[in-house]
């Protein structure tokens, strides 16, 4: 017996590791037909490690101080070694992580992956994008800018919209009357310890979850269904070595894209890094125009369509607030036969056409000035939104589907 | 189709068909080998952040001494690089007393590199009479006391004037050179510097680098 | 604080829309990043005329080699302060003192053309005109009543603005509108002005290079980032080829 071998030995008497390589990786049986789609688990994970990576560095050189924090921003631009590129790697990694999380839940969608036996493994993923959310949202307070600080000011004055306990909230989560060096120093806290633990905790979750169930593919099938003499099913092959090294292509590809952001086009048009994040945070000066990053927008254009009523605010913050937790009931809104959208039929991919255009123009809109010909697209638009899902029991169950293969479609 | 080859083909263990092994050893090894090149230069910038800043590097530049207005036996301190740096103007009493202590010291001579080249002689500095020095103990990084007056009883009769450290105790004389017997293994740090005028001294770089 | 704001919200709107009264286009600024002589003059001319008031507080002079300077030459040319060559442009007015003197606070130039565009501050610099009503005596076409006076008008000469009267019929009654038509100059300064913009055209790309000292070696390290992660995809793709010959 090699050394190597006995030290395994050893360590498998006393902690489950060749246990938990075969169950996780070696001897996880994933289906054969993973196609494009399945690219961005893998790579959302691969994002995860370089903001934390990126993060412990920044941390390094960071001043969670109204008086200091966008200097050191600049700092660590300038006078650092490396400074800029790890900046801008986090910076840039955390549109990357909505991206790629984005393309992961649409996988989800067009598959049918939250269906059951997959519905708590979809209500955590959703649990992640909300994390997320709120991750990115304290993580941009952080340079201090102008956008930094009126972005946290326009999103916490949401809550103030809430009937009765609502001046209280935001005061509560502020520590301040306005945002402040207070509400710097908590948020510099749950962004880098709090929500990091937070997320963390949930990717194992979600993947103990997906390695519990076995993952969906693209036919929208059950690969169980189908085993061979020793329990394999005659559809899966085992994630490694063969997703390994496909997801690795998946990685390679990414970082290309990844790194041509940020050596060659860091501020992405003024999309990635805000002009107006380049100025101070003045407490005494709105800019002309606030909106929070690219991927919050569509949520706020949908905030910005509801007009107020009774007086209040609050009916837009309760349906931009829908429009998120609506993702939770997705698996019991669908009531369809298949899974897949290969076997849907025409009315599921009219609304889902619909929704996804909706998605991406109120996106569009909620970077864009106010103006009567926006407010009312972004009207328009929110209702396809909402239609998808309010109306999915019914156009799931009476679209004519076609028949689900026995066995996963696969091409050589 | 798939089900009519075994899985378990795929896994390695029963594995005979590969339709070229050496192919896929080589692809293994050199993909392996790239990539792990990779996160090795990648993780460069990360180790290299750490490394002092450009504030601190300019906080850290050669700083000047005036020594003008330094009275024979008395000392000026200074700082680079957030250390102590002290310049002693020694009498010629001081001086003659230097030797006597050879006998007693851990490295009277100087061999260890504690001092530039041009500063190992007997009397550890570029002008007999200016001592300069890091004002750092060699054995924990505590700042040790002036003592310049030979007559110590707390000390012993030995004493010639030095330095005494507060923290451990260490004893050097006053070319900063440790007794024996002393926690400090070393003698304390001269400096790189070099005269700018007769009463200018620059500390932090070596004659010919700052000429 | 007012001016500020009016500053924003012209860099925000001015590429598209027209706004009434004062709206001028932008001049497309020559920067040209590679050309270290117009940097290197641009940083003479910036810590000539801008540094007295504006600081540049998170650019080290030292930085200033990038632009093949050498120590001595920056300790020389452009360190009029008591700094040394490791320190930020820092400025010796205290702030609470220009808040008085301007009504606010000459803003940091470190990073101005990341957030205004190097368009607006070359069109700016360029648009003053005097204007006896504002305290400085001037005025500023791009930025209307800016705080700031023409700290180079002795090189660019004297511009007034030509305003257009019209009368337009508000509400019913008739209403004598100024429209502004265009800046003239009136008197010589020290430049002509091909000579003028092409100083203000230096002193831009100075402060755009400022505001990302790291773009050089940001691009120079992306090259062989990428010829590196193309060289990897390919094996990556012929290794993830030669495993999945087995699935079938």
């Amino acid at each position: 017996m090699s050394a190597g071998q006995k030290l395994l030995n050893w360590i498998d008497d006393r902690f489950p590791l060749t246990a938990s390589w075969k169950a996780h990786l070696s001897e996880y049986y994933a289906p054969k037909n993973f196609n494009f789609w399945y690219f961005f688990g893998s790579l959302a994970l691969l994002v995860l490690v370089l903001q934390i990576v990126t993060g412990i560095f920044l941390v390094m050189n960071y001043q969670p101080n109204a008086k200091l924090a966008f200097g050191s921003v600049q700092f660590i631009m300038r006078d650092v070694d490396w400074g800029w590129l790890i900046r801008y790697m986090h910076a840039i990694g955390a549109s990357a992580f909505f991206v790629v999380v984005y393309l992961h839940m649409f996988r989800g969608l067009i598959y049918g992956s939250y269906r059951k036996p997959r519905e708590l493994l979809w209500v955590l993923g959703v649990v992640i994008y909300v994390a997320l959310m709120a991750e990115s949202f304290m993580g941009y307070l952080l340079p201090w800018g102008q956008m930094s600080l009126w972005g946290a000011q326009v999103i916490i004055n949401l809550f103030n919209s809430i009937p009765v306990i609502g001046p209280d909230i935001g005061l509560w989560i502020r520590g301040d009357y306005v945002v402040s060096g207070a509400t710097l120093n908590r948020f510099f806290s749950f962004h880098v310890i709090a929500v990091p633990i937070v997320l963390l905790a949930l990717v194992v979750a979600h993947i103990i979850a997906l390695h519990e169930v076995g993952s969906n593919n693209p036919d929208g099938i059950e690969i169980k269904k189908h085993k061979d003499a020793n329990g394999i099913p005659l559809d899966g092959i085992p994630f490694h070595p063969y997703y390994t090294v496909k997801d690795i292509v998946g990685v390679a590809v990414f970082l290309i894209i990844f790194s041509a952001f940020v050596f060659f086009w860091p501020s992405g048009g003024g999309i990635l890094l805000e002009p107006d994040n380049f100025l101070p945070a003045n407490p005494l000066v709105t800019p002309p125009e606030i909106h929070p990053l690219w991927y919050f927008t569509p949520f706020y254009a949908i905030l910005r369509a509801i007009p107020p009523m009774f007086d209040s605010q609050f009916p837009g913050v309760v349906v931009m607030g829908a429009s998120i937790v609506v993702l939770f009931f997705l698996p019991w809104l669908d009531r369809g036969a298949v899974k897949s959208i290969r076997y849907r039929g025409g009315l599921y991919k009219l609304f889902l056409a619909a929704f996804i255009i909706s998605f991406l123009t109120l996106g569009y809109l909620g970077m864009q000035v106010v103006t009567p010909m926006n407010t009312l697209l972004s009207r328009i638009f929110t209702v396809p939104y909402f239609l998808f899902f309010v109306l999915m029991p019914w156009y799931t169950r009476v679209d004519k589907t076609k028949p689900e293969p026995e066995r996963v479609t696969f091409k050589h | 189709m798939s089900h009519e080859i075994p899985i378990e083909e795929a896994l390695g263990a029963s594995f005979n068909a590969p339709t070229d092994p050496k192919r896929r050893k080589f692809l293994v090894a050199a993909t392996a080998a790239v990539g792990g090149a990779g996160v090795a230069v990648a993780a460069v910038p990360f180790i290299m952040n750490m490394l002092p800043s450009a504030k601190a590097l300019g906080a850290g530049a050669p700083v000047e001494v005036d020594i003008s207005k330094l009275e024979p036996g008395m000392f000026v301190a200074s700082e680079w690089r957030g250390q102590p740096i002290w310049v002693v103007n020694r009498t010629p009493t001081m001086l003659a007393m230097l030797q006597k202590n050879d006998g007693m010291l851990t490295d009277p001579n100087s061999e260890q590199n504690q001092q530039p080249a041009y500063c190992k002689n007997a009397n550890r500095s570029i002008k007999p009479e200016y001592m300069v020095l890091i004002g750092i103990c060699t054995h924990l990084g505590c700042s040790p006391t002036y003592r310049p007056n030979p007559v110590a009883p707390d000390i012993g009769g030995y004493w010639t004037g030095g330095w005494l450290c507060p923290c451990h105790g260490s004893r050097y004389d006053l070319a900063a050179r440790v007794y024996q017997g002393s926690p400090a293994p070393l003698n304390m740090v001269v400096p790189p510097h070099f005269y700018l005028t007769d009463t200018r001294i620059k500390v932090g770089v070596d004659p010919k680098k700052g000429a | 604080m007012n001016l500020l704001k009016k500053l924003l919200f012209l860099a925000a709107l001015l590429p598209g829309l027209a706004l009434a009264e004062t709206a001028i286009p932008l001049d497309h600024a020559p920067v040209d990043l590679n050309n270290q002589a117009s940097l290197q003059r641009g940083a003479k001319d910036f810590v000539n005329y801008c540094l007295s008031c504006h600081s540049a507080q998170y650019m080290r002079y030292s930085r200033l080699e990038a632009l093949g300077l050498s120590e001595k030459q920056i300790q020389h040319n452009l360190l009029f302060t008591r700094n040394k060559v490791g320190d930020t442009m820092t400025v010796a007015m205290r702030q609470d003192d220009a808040k008085k003197w301007f009504g606010v606070a000459p803003p940091d130039l470190s990073v101005i053309t990341r957030a205004l565009g190097p368009n607006f501050v070359y069109t700016y610099l360029r648009s003053f005109y005097r204007d006896p009503a504002r305290p400085t005596g001037w005025n500023n076409a791009l930025f209307p009543n800016v705080a700031m006076p023409n700290v180079l008008a002795n090189l660019q000469g004297d511009q007034v603005a030509v305003f257009k009267t019209h009368v337009d019929m508000v509400d019913g009654k008739p209403q004598k509108e100024k429209t502004f038509e265009h800046l003239e100059l009136v008197q010589n300064g020290s430049m002509t002005p091909a000579q003028y913009n092409a100083m203000v055209g230096d002193l831009v790309n100075y402060l755009t290079w400022m505001s990302d000292p790291a773009r050089e070696q940001r691009l120079h390290t992306g090259v062989y980032v990428m010829i590196f992660l193309f060289a990897f995809l390919i094996l990556a793709y012929f290794l993830k080829k030669e495993y999945w010959k087995d699935v079938h």
